[in-house]
């Protein structure tokens, strides 16, 4: 038996241990927003926050999560306010939008700690995210944008 | 298309529309018969699309106000969903508060719904500009009647009516009741607003699913959840054609959550969208049914493809490509040209297969209950899945009922609905809603491959370094072998990409096709032949404008010629594709496309600065879909080869804009996966299998390596709307390995640029 919270909320898990934090997320408690691109690390469509630092959820077993605090876009505000998904709307981020969850993760995790990132910056925290429709310029200024509101 | 006429429906169209009207509301169908039928585009479009000449546009008002417009087209990221709707809204003068957009289900009453070939906006934006007006022409009477005021005193704003003398206001909801009992007005007397009153379109508006993609609460067909579904994954014939030997499932029933396995008949050739076959394995997650794969022991038959290898099959299509082929466009004589002397260049050209690799990969959810299929799928194509799905269980297409849900990225893959086949068979099998999951492993190695390309280019130039003479000959596996198991030359939609309409004004030129033979699916890719032949094409117009000493931009002007409409059936082009539509309307026009190039010169500062050095700018122009585009590439090479492009301009006219923000955005998302093809795009196989597997063997463009900017110049057009989706990506290609050479004076003619050390 695994404990954890997931956005707050304390969750048991028995199944699979190996099981990827990811399909527990989706197939058992029906939290769809964290995405399936990849299945091994080389997308980011799934990341996630544990302990507040973005993992792949894809590749990060329930047997690692004992104890921790999973935030996920469902968690990430509680009305969907955060400066990141404003500044979403406000570029006009995305395309087709399936990345887009996995992206604000990752860059909400760049800007807690970083509220006025360089491109190089952007760069580095970004580049493990992949957006096939290729919105990486209006990402780019999104987080711009966000971090001067978070400022 | 025009509407042919318009009828009140009635309650049995509210089952149709999934109930989403209430027994007040007002339901006005616009049926529509298209003017030009694609019957010559079949083979591209496939069956469903063929079959429906009719098509219809729904849009209905709620007496409290709420308008629902169903979109019919699927929502891939080109922001479709949200711009259609706009136009009939605007005709309506409705607030667009108000409106409630409806995603439509595959059914042939709403004609063609194949979301590809960049057409949505070309093929149904009178149909909803008609579909809109004719909806506020009845309001307005509705109001007219009621005040016993002459309609000339009415009009509609902002979803009122009012009554221009006397200030009085009917709001829409107040009126849909009395409207929808209004006979429907005949076309030919709608009044379309003049542009000057449009409020939607023609400016910026926000997707309608931003908030919800934002949030993760947008439905994706990878998100779909049924009471009781299980979830199912398949293992598939390495090689194509292949089929299941034995197989041994006793560790796989082990694992924990599995529940059973179950076998998938291969396709009978063609193979079309049918499944490739294989073992399915079923369980309660979509873990345990990849970990149930594992465990599998599969012993496979596999065919006549057993043998396929892309080193080997590479050299002969380029050596076909050394021989004459059947010619498909030809003027002058190239052959007593060459026979003249000057100076000769020629070149060879390659590129490789290509996977969609869509963000979420193929998936399904289909629910098997008493001979009839419900699907929810992410499809380009919903009467495709329901004509596949029946196909593939004997039973009527229209006992299959397909919704469908935001697709997490299209580009040609998902008209495809092989994938909906699978699950539809498994929940037959099981007696269970299934979700049928791609992995990534199984997207790559699964495709409906853009076709591998080997091309071979000779022209002349004078003494003046003018162009007299272009042979340009192009081999690849054509499209068609979907439907001809026995294909071996292209057809006219390959062609009418990039290889029989070259624009160029040369005394003498000859376009050929030579033969080849499909060894992988072979599918459509965004922008499809024109990857291929405008990346040849423009590289080796770069290349002659050097061997001239000339500059490129001004080379490719010169090459162009003067503004003209090319008369391509005097050029020995008896059925000149056009993009399925009429040369009248959508003429190949020289003059826009050297706008575009001359935009696209001043925007990008072209000329400025003096390449070399690892820095340089490539210039390449093509029209596709209707619409033309000129591409400029900055592109820095590092002392490691390690290519950067800080850059790039998009400068495109599509003719009229509708949403203009996602314009720009499809032009920015083609520069970008212009990169990925540019950079690493290569599927290759040996022994009949596909090499690559996930994003570590085949890499798209991540941040860092896509453009840094590109800067998207839209010109002012009035000529009717052409194609966004696809037109971006051919000119970038080409204009890349241009900036390549510029900077480092490495020509690329073989793709992927990763293949090869560049300094
Ligand atoms: S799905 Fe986890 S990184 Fe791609
Ligand atoms: S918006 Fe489509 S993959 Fe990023």
């Amino acid at each position: 038996m695994i404990k954890l919270k997931i956005n707050g909320h304390d969750r048991t898990f028995d199944g699979d241990p190996d099981m990827p934090l990811l399909w527990y997320l989706r197939d058992e408690i029906s939290m769809t927003g964290t995405k399936f691109g990849c299945g091994v690390g080389l997308c980011g469509a799934c990341t996630v926050h544990r302990n507040g630092e973005p993992i792949r959820s894809c590749s990060t077993p329930m047997k690692e999560l004992a104890g921790k605090n999973i935030t996920t876009i469902e968690g990430l505000s509680p009305d969907g306010n955060h400066p990141l998904q404003k500044a979403w709307a406000q570029v006009n981020v995305p395309q087709c939008g399936y990345c887009q969850t996995g992206q604000i993760m990752q860059a909400a995790a760049l800007l807690k700690k970083n509220h006025h990132p360089s491109d190089k910056e952007i760069d580095d925290a970004m580049s493990g995210n992949i957006c096939r429709c290729g919105t990486y310029q209006r990402i780019r200024s999104a987080i711009k944008a966000a971090g001067k509101e978070m400022a | 298309m025009s509407i042919e006429n318009l009828t009140q429906e009635n309650l049995n169209r509210r089952t149709f529309l999934g109930g989403v009207f209430s027994a007040g509301a007002m339901v006005l169908a616009a049926q529509l018969l298209p003017e030009e039928a694609f019957a010559d585009t079949n083979e591209y479009h496939g069956k469903a699309a063929a079959s429906a000449l009719r098509s219809s546009i729904y849009l209905g008002l709620e007496p409290d106000g709420t308008v629902y417009i169903v979109t019919h087209r699927s929502e891939m990221g080109t922001g479709i969903r949200t711009t259609l709707p706009m136009v009939a809204a605007d005709e309506m003068e409705a607030d667009f508060s108000k409106v409630k957009i409806e995603q439509g289900i595959g059914d042939k009453a709403y004609g063609d719904q194949n979301t590809d070939g960049s057409k949505s906006i070309r093929g149904f934006f009178t149909a909803f500009r008609e579909s809109g007006a004719a909806a506020r022409t009845m309001l307005v009477q509705a109001a007219a009647a009621q005040w016993k005021a002459p309609v000339t005193e009415c009009k509609a704003q902002n979803h009122e009516v009012i009554h221009t003398p006397s200030g009085r206001k009917l709001g829409y909801g107040a009126l849909a009741s009395a409207a929808g009992k209004l006979p429907a007005p005949k076309p030919e007397t709608l009044q379309l607003k003049p542009k000057s009153e449009w409020r939607f379109i023609g400016k910026d508006s926000k997707i309608a699913d931003m908030a919800d993609i934002c949030s993760g609460k947008a439905v994706f067909g990878m998100d779909v959840q049924r009471p009781g579904m299980l979830y199912a994954s398949v293992e598939r014939p390495p090689v194509m054609g292949g089929s299941v030997q034995s197989f041994d499932d006793k560790e796989t029933l082990k694992v924990k959550g599995v529940s059973q396995t179950a076998s998938i008949d291969p396709f009978k050739p063609p193979y079309t969208f049918q499944p490739l076959g294989g073992v399915a394995v079923v369980a309660n997650s979509t873990w345990a049914a990849f970990q149930g794969r594992k465990k599998l022991k599969v012993e496979w038959n596999n065919g006549a493809n057993a043998s396929h290898d892309s080193e080997a099959y590479k050299k002969e299509l380029l050596e076909t490509a050394r021989k004459p082929g059947k010619v498909v466009r030809n003027i002058g004589d190239v052959d007593a040209a060459f026979g003249k002397g000057g100076k000769i260049v020629e070149a060879e050209y390659y590129v490789p297969l290509l996977a969609h690799a869509t963000m979420e990969p193929p998936v399904a959810v289909a629910e098997f209950k008493d001979g009839k299929v419900e699907a929810w799928v992410p499809t380009q194509n919903p009467q495709a899945v329901q004509d596949t799905v029946a196909g593939a269980l004997g039973i009527k297409p229209e006992d299959v009922t397909c919704h469908v849900t935001l697709l997490g990225g299209g580009f040609g893959r998902k008209s495809k609905p092989d994938y909906v086949a699978e699950a539809a068979i498994l929940s037959k099998k099981t007696g269970k809603p299934i979700k049928l999951v791609w992995s990534r492993e199984d997207d790559l190695r699964f495709d409906y491959y853009h076709a591998v390309a080997g091309m071979y280019h000779k022209a002349a130039l004078d003494e003046k370094g003018k162009t007299t003479a272009w042979l340009h000959r192009s081999v690849f596996p054509s499209i068609s072998s979907m439907n001809d198991a026995n294909s071996m030359y292209g057809f006219d939609v390959e062609y009418g990409m990039g290889l029989n309409d070259m624009p160029f004004d040369i005394p003498n030129h000859r376009a050929e096709n030579g033969p080849a033979k499909a060894h992988v699916r072979i599918g459509w890719l965004r922008s499809v032949a024109n990857i291929y032949h405008v990346f040849s094409g423009l590289s080796f117009a770069d290349e002659l404008a050097h061997a001239a000493n000339r500059d490129p931009l001004e080379y490719q002007l010169e090459l162009i010629g003067p503004g003209r409409i090319i008369d391509f059936k005097s050029q020995g082009v008896a059925n000149y594709w056009n993009y399925g539509e009429s040369y009248d309307k959508f003429p190949f026009d020289t003059k826009r496309l050297r706008k575009v190039l001359e935009i696209a010169g001043e925007r990008s500062g072209w000329g400025k600065r003096k390449p070399g050095n690892g820095w340089g700018l490539g210039i390449a122009a093509s029209r596709s879909f209707t619409s033309y585009v000129a591409s400029v590439v900055e592109v820095e090479v590092d002392k490691a080869g390690k290519i950067r492009i800080p850059r790039s301009w998009q400068v495109a006219d599509v003719g009229m804009v509708i949403n203009p923000d996602r314009v720009h955005s499809q032009f920015e998302g083609a520069a970008v996966m212009g990169a990925s093809i540019a950079l690493t795009g290569e599927i290759s196989l040996s022994d009949g299998r596909v090499r690559q597997s996930n994003f570590h063997d085949y890499p798209v463009a991540r941040m860092n390596q896509a453009p840094l900017q590109t800067d998207v110049h839209i010109v002012e057009s009035s000529a009717l709307p052409g194609g966004v989706g696809e037109p971006g990506v051919p000119p970038f290609v080409p204009a890349f390995a241009n900036a390549v050479f510029a900077a480092t004076g490495k020509r690329v003619r073989e793709l992927p640029f990763s293949k090869h050390k560049l300094v």
